[in-house]
């Protein structure tokens, strides 16, 4: 084994230069797949995260069809008193489930008593929705972060709101609601903070206290329009999901159909679409990687049998069984395609290291993002391994022709 | 028992859709420690005769048992494995491995063929390496070595998984005549010292003289068999 590697080390050092363009574009290639899927991955990791931590939690339970008409924020399809307290009960019994936030949602008109515009508003209990959306906070460009997230009679804005009615932290302003029967109701509330914007549905609302909500709509029940869930790890997204689907789906109306609808966020959210482009894009460079590798090995080893035929010949004649002659052009092969990969690992590390040391930064819609790309080293076995494999199946033709050649005609060969 | 017996063996080769006779009916018997010539003119059906006898290629008919095995009946894979527990081979071209050194060249039966212990593989490939005078060049690789020295690490590599037999197509062809006498006396000294018996191929008179049995070919037959005065 070490000497059929060794005369394979051998020969591939004989033609260095052909050896080494090859492993060079081999390498590259692996470099290309790896930081692609480090810088990808990060940029998922970061939007995925400000997406499900500081706006739509991993899961969302609604009155059933109330996500189908969410862009009017409809007053009349919220959850009742009653059906809230089972999702509350099956949410708190459920282990992977860490936090959940109740909101009312609701449209308003906002004035700065020389203009007015409408706003999107969440009513949130801030303690709630601060376990369950704990990246909120971290959008609070003006005001206090670390207070409280939003006190009764205060209302974070959004911050094209803020800049398109120039209003600021401090500032009293009015919002003005037509409640479920139709009468209109308006309250004064002090600008809290401002909110960076983030992409999705829910990146540009407002936010108020919960009672101030229900005070505005003059609810008399604690009704609730929509329940954000955190989850203790996302990598159980669909475990949970399932899970709760089947305790949901006990929740019945009159008409004995399911009540309620869960959602998780990317079935909310556009950006779960480029997630699948971005897979998609590394599919295809995976692809690629493979057809560089497989062209180029196999280009080299096919010449590497054609040249060496009456080398080939020779250890035939002296007893090599075909077997072995196989191996060893197949390690040459695998050896070929080990080296290339590990050298492109090995400078992936390295980039990767720099970029984290000196980031890339670079604007997504009106967010800004810091990519900190990361090797996971599951990927990185798995690329090495592809590397080999590929390699191991270019070779496996032109060993295959060396370990049949006829010994006879590979001497006379000239 | 002779170690080669031949028994009415010929050899078509096919070009086209036409059989070409090579060899038209040969028999004849080689015994052991032989250092025997096979002669003749070009295309008389030396190299296909030696190709027979080293279990490289099959006879079309008739019958040539090798140290006492119908070399016939050989699959492709026991036939490598014959061949490589019990023959040698010596080229013209000396067909050494480029990437090894003298030593290496040496060692590649013990080590790819055979499958000897490295502490066997080092004793004997000293002993061959010393035998053939190559000992001070052992680190050099074939393009660093002259023919003559080629040639000497080809008869060791041959020699060293002690073989009954080394078969040698035209061993001398490509060295001037006092390396190719070297050579020659070489690998009668070996069969002196182990008994191998050497068949070996030439057009040279003068080398054809060092044989002590010649057999004479021409156009596929053979001639005439003779002892060496
Ligand atoms: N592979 C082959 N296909 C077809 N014909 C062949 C083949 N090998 C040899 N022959 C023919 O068989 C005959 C004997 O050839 P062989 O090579 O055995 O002669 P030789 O005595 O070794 O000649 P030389 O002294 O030139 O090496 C020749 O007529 C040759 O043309
Ligand atoms: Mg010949």
């Amino acid at each position: 084994m070490t000497s059929t590697l060794k005369l394979a080390a051998r020969n591939l050092l004989r033609y260095r230069r052909r050896t080494l363009l090859t492993a060079l574009l081999i390498t590259l290639g692996v470099t290309a797949l790896l930081l692609f899927v480090a810088a990808a991955g990060s940029f998922k990791q970061t939007m995925v995260g400000s997406i499900t931590d500081s706006m739509l939690g991993h899961l969302q339970v609604h009155r059933k069809g109330y996500t189908q008409s969410i862009d009017n924020l409809p007053l009349n399809m919220s959850l009742q008193p009653n059906a809230v307290s089972k999702i509350e009960s099956a949410l708190k019994a459920d282990p992977e489930v860490a936090a959940y936030s109740l909101r009312v949602k609701l449209g308003a008109m906002f004035s700065n008593f020389t203009e007015n515009t409408s706003i999107r508003l969440n009513g949130v209990d801030p303690v709630a929705e601060d376990a369950a959306l704990p990246g909120l906070r971290q959008r609070i460009n003006e005001g206090d972060k670390s207070g409280p997230l939003v006190e009764p009679g205060k209302v974070l804005i959004p911050t094209l709101l803020a800049r398109g009615m120039k209003v600021k932290v401090g500032d009293s302003v009015v919002l003005v609601v037509t409640n479920a029967s139709g009468s209109v109701n308006g309250k004064n509330f002090i600008v809290g903070g401002v909110l960076d914007a983030i992409t999705g549905p829910g990146g540009r609302d407002g936010y108020i206290h919960i009672n101030d909500a229900r005070e505005l709509l003059r609810m008399d029940k604690p009704e609730v329009m929509e329940i954000a869930v955190r989850l203790k790890t996302i990598g159980k997204l669909s475990e949970v999901q399932q899970r709760l689907n089947s305790k949901l789906d006990e929740i019945r109306n009159k008409e004995d159909k399911p009540a309620t609808e869960l959602h998780t966020w990317s079935d909310l959210s556009p950006f779960a679409n480029i997630v699948r482009m971005i897979d998609l894009m590394t599919l295809f460079i995976r692809i690629m990687l493979i057809a560089i590798v497989l062209v180029s090995v196999m280009n080299v080893m096919l010449m590497a049998v054609y040249e060496r035929i009456r080398e080939i010949g020779t250890l035939a004649a002296i007893g090599t069984q075909p077997g072995k002659l196989m191996a060893i052009f197949l390690s040459e092969g695998l050896l070929l395609g080990l080296v290339g990969a590990a050298a492109g690992i090995a400078i992936s590390y390295a980039l990767v290291a720099f970029l984290n040391v000196s980031p890339l930064v670079f604007n997504f819609g009106r967010e800004q993002i810091t990519l900190y790309p990361h090797l996971d080293l599951i990927e990185v076995l798995g690329v090495l391994g592809l590397a080999v494999l590929v390699s191991a199946l270019a070779s496996l033709q032109p060993a295959w022709r060396a370990a049949r050649m006829d010994p006879i005609q590979a001497l006379r060969h000239v | 028992m002779a170690l080669i017996q031949a028994t009415n063996i010929t050899k078509n080769y096919r070009v086209g859709d036409e059989d070409v006779p090579a060899l038209r009916g040969l028999s004849f018997e080689i015994g052991e420690g032989a250092f025997a010539a096979f002669v003749g003119p070009s295309g008389s059906g030396k190299s296909t005769l030696l190709n027979l006898i080293g279990c490289l290629d099959h006879p079309t008919s008739g019958t040539l048992l090798v140290n006492g095995t119908d070399i016939s009946t050989l699959s492709r894979s026991s036939a490598a494995t014959f061949r490589g527990e019990h023959l040698g081979f010596v080229f013209q071209d000396f067909n050494l491995v480029p990437v090894l050194s003298a030593y290496e060249n040496i060692e590649y039966p013990l080590l790819m063929v055979r499958g000897w212990s490295p502490e066997k593989r080092r004793e004997r490939v000293m002993k061959m390496i010393a035998a053939v005078d190559m000992t001070e060049q052992a680190h050099k690789r074939p393009d660093q070595m002259s023919g003559g020295q080629k040639q000497r690490v080809a008869v060791a590599r041959a020699l060293v998984g002690e073989p009954r037999l080394v078969l040698a197509d035209e061993p001398t062809a490509n060295l001037d005549h006092d390396t190719a006498y070297r050579i020659l006396n070489l690998m009668k000294t070996m069969r002196d010292d182990y008994g191998t018996s050497f068949i070996f191929s030439t057009h040279d008179p003068k080398i054809m003289h060092e044989a002590e049995l010649t057999f004479t070919l021409e156009d596929g037959r053979l001639q005439s068999e003779g002892v060496a005065a």
